[in-house]
């Protein structure tokens, strides 16, 4: 008899303990963000597709057209092209296609970089409806971002 | 033409009752999902107007032109009325609700009788639309509907018997006039007619989550074994009929607690008495109803028996043998 109320009334004591957690959650800032109006600043490791690294001295990229990464990537994603110029040491980029369909963030060609001159970006908000959509060419994205 | 001013009376209270359950109805959802939102602590909806209070009204619309699917081998008169068979008595049941002095659609002596009767359509309703539904799922949610009917009805309705052993009447509007005055008036705090009437309230309160279905009690509709309980088959407003007849079933019984136990339209403090302190409480009411939901997961069906069988009903029938012995001692 004296367990049957024990227990009722310490069943009913713990109901309203658990109520009182609710309501201070009801009374407390909401937490979540609202996307699309708010977002978050990404992690710094996060891999979005590669694009190509400014270089502060010129503006230019500081791409050598030396075609390691087309060589490191494993699924044949990218296609550098150069060409040489006169007065200019070196190749100049002409042509930098990154086939985002195929890619799969693993990072070698960042990595096979000697001068550092990809990286990956920040960009997760893609969508599209044709497959096109994702054969970026990184040399006119880093000349629309100089602008 | 002479126009009888009783009738024109009672059609404006008609209108108006309509009008107030099906307010309640919408708004109800509205503030359900708002609460739920914090309670979570993230906003609910917000884009639909400002505060999202255009929601129920864009919900409404969706529901209204959906098609009206009655699949086939379904009972067809069944399953036809018992939205309404679940609808119709909780509207019927305001008419007797006193919301304060002088607002009551009919002052019926026998208005407790009256509510409980309706109330207890309610259960047909969702029996026979399961029924008529022929879905598996449907009929084993009517099952546990009834059996948690019976179940939850006699302590309520012995925690009411207690109520009228005290007040020695079954109108509504003398229930409320007994209780004015303040607080300590009221019959939750009647110690001198039994000291256990908090914990009346109480179970009349855990009845009344029950008797509407309400989370922790929603067995009917257990969305995770049930997939929507009695309401599988229904589709369009068949199924938002149902859903406004469940609000308009909790505005009831949040009203009736009011009335019973928290002193109707009276201030607490014995100061404006009037039908904003009955909508105040009974909105804490169902505030308090809503953030169960919230708080606690779904019972197992057994637990939910168990409670009833073997806490509520002998409590409920001690209170009952206490107040007695105390009328007659006093
Ligand atoms: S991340 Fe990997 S797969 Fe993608 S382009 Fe670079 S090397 Fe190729
Ligand atoms: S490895 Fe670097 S420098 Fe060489 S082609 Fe690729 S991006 Fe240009």
């Amino acid at each position: 008899m004296i367990d049957y109320l024990r227990e009722i009334i310490s069943g009913t004591w713990s109901l309203f303990v658990g109520l009182g957690i609710t309501i201070r959650y009801f009374f407390q800032p909401v937490v979540t963000v609202q996307y699309p109006y708010q977002t978050l600043p990404m992690t710094p490791r996060f891999r979005g597709h590669i694009e190509l690294v400014k270089d502060e001295e010129t503006g230019e990229t500081r791409c050598i057209v030396c075609g390691m990464c087309q060589k490191a990537c494993p699924s044949n994603c990218i296609t550098v092209n150069g060409e040489k110029r006169e007065g200019v040491k070196g190749k100049v980029l002409t042509e930098y296609r990154l086939d985002f369909t195929k890619c799969s963030l693993c990072g070698l060609c960042v990595e096979s970089c000697t001068p550092k001159a990809i990286t990956f970006s920040k960009d997760y908000n893609l969508a599209g409806v044709r497959k096109e959509a994702y054969i970026f060419d990184l040399k006119k994205r880093l000349e629309a971002k100089n602008r | 033409m002479h126009v009888d001013p009783e009738i024109i009376r009672l059609l404006a209270f008609l209108i108006g009752v309509i009008a107030f359950a099906a307010l309640n109805a919408a708004y109800l959802v509205w503030l359900e999902r708002k609460e739920a939102g914090h309670i979570q602590r993230r906003i609910g909806p917000k884009e639909v107007g400002p505060f999202g209070l255009l929601q129920p009204l864009v919900d409404g619309i969706k529901l209204m032109t959906k098609q009206l699917i009655v699949p086939a081998g379904v009972d067809p008169v069944l399953f036809r009325i018992a939205p309404i068979l679940v609808m119709v008595p909780a509207i019927m049941s305001f008419v007797t609700i006193p919301f304060s002095e002088t607002l009551v659609a009919r002052n019926l002596d026998i208005g407790l009788l009256a509510i409980f009767a309706f109330a207890s359509v309610n259960v047909l309703g969702l029996l026979l639309g399961a029924w008529g539904s022929r879905n598996k799922y449907a009929v084993i949610s009517a099952a546990r509907v009834v059996s948690q009917n019976v179940a939850y009805e006699i302590p309520m309705l012995v925690t009411v018997v207690t109520l009228v052993m005290i007040t020695g009447t079954m109108n509504l509007h003398n229930i409320v006039m007994q209780q004015q005055g303040g607080f300590w008036h009221w019959n939750i705090f009647n110690f001198s007619a039994s000291p256990l009437m908090p914990v009346a309230f109480l179970i009349f309160f855990v009845c009344m989550l029950a008797e509407t279905n309400r989370a922790p009690f929603d067995m009917a509709e257990a969305e995770s074994e049930l997939v929507a309980g009695a309401f599988t088959e229904y589709s369009g407003m068949g199924f938002g009929v149902f859903f406004m007849g469940e609000y308009a079933n909790i505005v009831i019984g949040a009203s009736m607690a009011t009335i019973l136990f928290l002193g109707g339209w009276d201030c607490p403090f014995g100061l404006f008495p009037g039908v904003h302190w009955f909508l105040i409480k009974m909105y804490f009411l169902i505030f308090t109803v809503i953030w169960i939901r919230w708080t606690y997961p779904r019972t197992t069906f057994y637990g939910l028996l168990n409670l009833s069988w073997k806490i509520l009903i002998p409590i409920s029938f001690f209170n009952l043998i206490l107040t007695s012995a105390m009328l007659k001692v006093f």
